[in-house]
């Protein structure tokens, strides 16, 4: 049995990493997550590419566009997740788009994830009024809709929190994933909100990339969220990249450590 | 939980949007909902479409036409009369002024050919807004003139670079825009597309149309049509036009989607005839995608119809077996251009010439007594250029 999103968070605070399946190729892709693992990672998200990811600034987005000139597609991204499964039992989740989740069929999507291991998906563009048309069967697979809340969702967050699955994923800024030097929301009234409603875990994304800025954030969460940085070593070393992205990595969690 | 959100047509439309714009939403839906029956928005309004816009358009009954192609006679809803030149201003005097109410001071929006960004860039400068656009890059050097005419009226144009550099990515980027600055900021979405409120909006800004139409055709020949075309990208014109006319039910409505160079080619952006049902740019709906749900790129001589997806209450017409949908090739549209300008007198959008086309196949095979409306949904000068290149003329200098 493969560890779940909560197992994430069972050895203190969490250093979630994203990474864009397939780019520069799938087999990267894995020897990626197997040295993010080794380097202190609690859970990977494996992203889903999508020809139109309206949620990503410029580094995932023209991930996205290599994974798929490359020929990444569903079917090959859980081709290579039951490989990984072979080597590792870390916590797993998929972050994509829904159209390729409901255009692959909910059932038999969420059941090639349990198949595999892969115990939450996060989709940017499913928000809480339309989570339930795929929330149920996600469950009876015993995977997670991992919901997100923004520096927007104000009274809304109450209501998301309070129905989170598996944790709940913070945005931390306005519009869309990438590098930022300052993150200016004030994260800590959002997660006195979020705290009121729910005891799932809660973890902050969009915009980290430097240690300080993971442990600024840690500090008010359970765990921080990095994509886009390491996205962008995978864009400059492509399937040289392993080592990079272990040394940063375990820099970012090496921070967060003890907090 | 509730299972079924709102904005629906049938299993189409609702708001397939980050959470970051749903507060914005929803405060967009509840201030529609006051503002379209508040009287002094409703009368600032009619003001602006008729002593601005030059509403009512004309209803013209195209004699020449008519009798050339031996069958029903063909009338056209002259949208291509309006100030800046389409139906598209209809939409941004209500979308900005709606804007303006809601305490916002900028506009953002997508554009494809220029049409919806030029009528946005107008309404900004008339309503004293900040003004960006964002154009696929491949359309701003397409296009080159509708980009100089929206900085003339004090717009920012964006070359849009990313993905395939055309109108789908123009509104990936407007969006991602919005997103990241929704305070002061509206996203004037230019079809009947989009997460909801924005195809109600939308098609209730354009409903004019057929609000005109079905009036003036009743006081010019006592009956109503016995078929109402309109071409179809995203879909506002034909939404607008077929609006007041879905309770008559002997109304046949039909839209024309642009085939291209031919569905055989895949070269095209028939997504009724082609497309399958997923979700994408905030609804469910119908779009060209392959087998994994990867958007497909599209083609169309007509920028304005170049495309993927459909507005959801269209996928709703379609499915009810209300409206039906028929594919026009790049051929057939471009000999409706010149067959209107000869016979006519019309040099009509390349977008409406789809339309036309369609009307020019089934007027023969109907009676003389019988009559078919078509919206000219706009004017064709931005496609003179265009249509000399596909006839082997270069007019460039």
């Amino acid at each position: 049995m493969s560890k779940t999103i909560k197992n994430a968070f069972d050895h203190g605070k969490a250093f979630i990493a994203f990474i864009t399946a397939g780019d520069p190729d799938l087999e990267s892709t894995k020897r990626f997550i197997l040295e993010m693992e080794r380097a202190g990672a609690d859970l990977i998200e494996i992203g889903i590419p999508f020809s139109d990811p309206i949620a990503e600034g410029i580094v995932i987005q023209e991930a996205d566009i290599r994974a798929l000139k490359a020929g990444t597609t569903t079917d090959r991204i859980f081709d290579m997740v039951a490989e990984l499964r072979k080597e590792t039992d870390m916590p797993l989740a998929f972050m994509g788009y829904l159209n390729p989740v409901f255009y692959y069929g909910y059932d038999r999507f969420f059941s090639r994830c349990r198949d595999v291991g892969v115990s939450g998906v996060i989709i940017p563009d499913l928000p809480y009024e339309e989570k339930g048309e795929c929330s149920k069967v996600a469950a009876s697979y015993g995977v997670d809709v991992v919901s997100l809340v923004a520096p927007t969702s104000k009274e809304r967050i109450r209501t998301i929190a309070s129905e989170a699955e598996g944790f709940l994923y913070v945005v931390s800024s306005m519009g869309v994933t990438g590098m930022r030097s300052e993150i200016t929301t004030d994260i800590a009234s959002m997660m006195h909100e979020i705290r009121e409603a729910s005891d799932v875990p809660a973890a902050i994304g969009f915009g980290i990339n430097t240690p300080e800025q993971a442990a600024e954030m840690a500090r008010l969460a359970d765990g921080v969220i990095v994509g886009s940085a390491i996205v962008k070593i995978a864009a400059q070393y492509g399937a040289e990249a392993a080592p990079h992205i272990y040394e940063y990595v375990k820099k970012m969690k090496d921070a967060i450590r003890g907090l | 939980m509730q299972t079924e959100s709102r904005g629906r047509f049938g299993a189409f439309g609702g708001q397939y949007v980050p959470e970051t714009l749903m507060n914005e939403l929803i405060r967009l839906e509840e201030s529609y909902e006051y503002y379209k029956n508040d009287p002094e928005f409703n009368a600032e309004l009619t003001r602006l479409l008729n002593d601005y816009a030059g509403r009512p358009s004309l209803l013209y009954h195209a004699e020449r036409m008519s009798q050339d192609l031996g069958g029903a006679q063909v009338y056209l809803k002259r949208e291509d009369l309006n100030h800046t030149g389409a139906h598209k201003i209809n939409n941004c005097l209500g979308q900005v002024l709606l804007a303006k109410k809601m305490g916002k001071t900028r506009v953002i929006a997508e554009t494809g050919a220029g049409q919806h960004g030029v009528a946005t860039a107008t309404v900004a400068a008339l309503m004293d807004m900040e003004c960006e656009i964002f154009m696929g890059k491949e359309d701003t050097e397409r296009q080159r003139l509708n980009v100089y005419r929206m900085e003339l009226l004090g717009a920012k144009v964006h070359a849009v670079t990313s993905g395939t550099q055309v109108l789908k990515d123009a509104v990936n980027e407007t969006m991602r825009e919005w997103a990241g600055r929704v305070h002061d900021t509206h996203y004037v979405l230019g079809s009947v597309m989009g997460p909801h409120p924005f195809p109600t909006i939308v098609r209730d800004f354009q409903a004019v149309i057929s609000k005109e139409a079905r009036a003036q055709f009743l006081e010019a020949t006592g009956e109503l049509p016995d078929a109402v075309l309109a071409c179809v990208g995203g879909g506002s014109n034909a939404m607008g036009m077929f609006y007041h006319f879905i309770g008559d039910e002997g109304v046949q409505l039909i839209g024309c989607e642009a085939a291209g160079r031919g569905i055989e080619t895949g070269q095209h952006a028939a997504t009724m005839a082609t497309g399958t049902v997923g979700v994408f740019h905030g609804m469910k709906s119908y779009f060209c995608q392959n087998e994994y749900g990867q958007i497909s790129p599209v083609y169309s001589i007509s920028a304005g119809l170049d495309y993927p997806g459909i507005g959801p209450e269209h996928a709703y017409l379609r499915d009810s077996g209300r409206a039906q949908y028929v594919p026009v090739t790049d051929e057939e549209a471009v000999e409706a251009f010149e067959y209107l300008a000869r016979t006519e007198g019309i040099i009509c959008a390349i977008e409406s010439a789809h339309a036309l086309a369609h009307a020019m196949k089934i007027a023969p095979k109907m009676g003389k007594d019988q009559s078919i409306l078509v919206c000219l949904s706009g004017r064709g000068d931005k496609d003179v250029a265009a249509i000399a290149k596909y006839r082997g003329i270069d007019l460039s200098e």
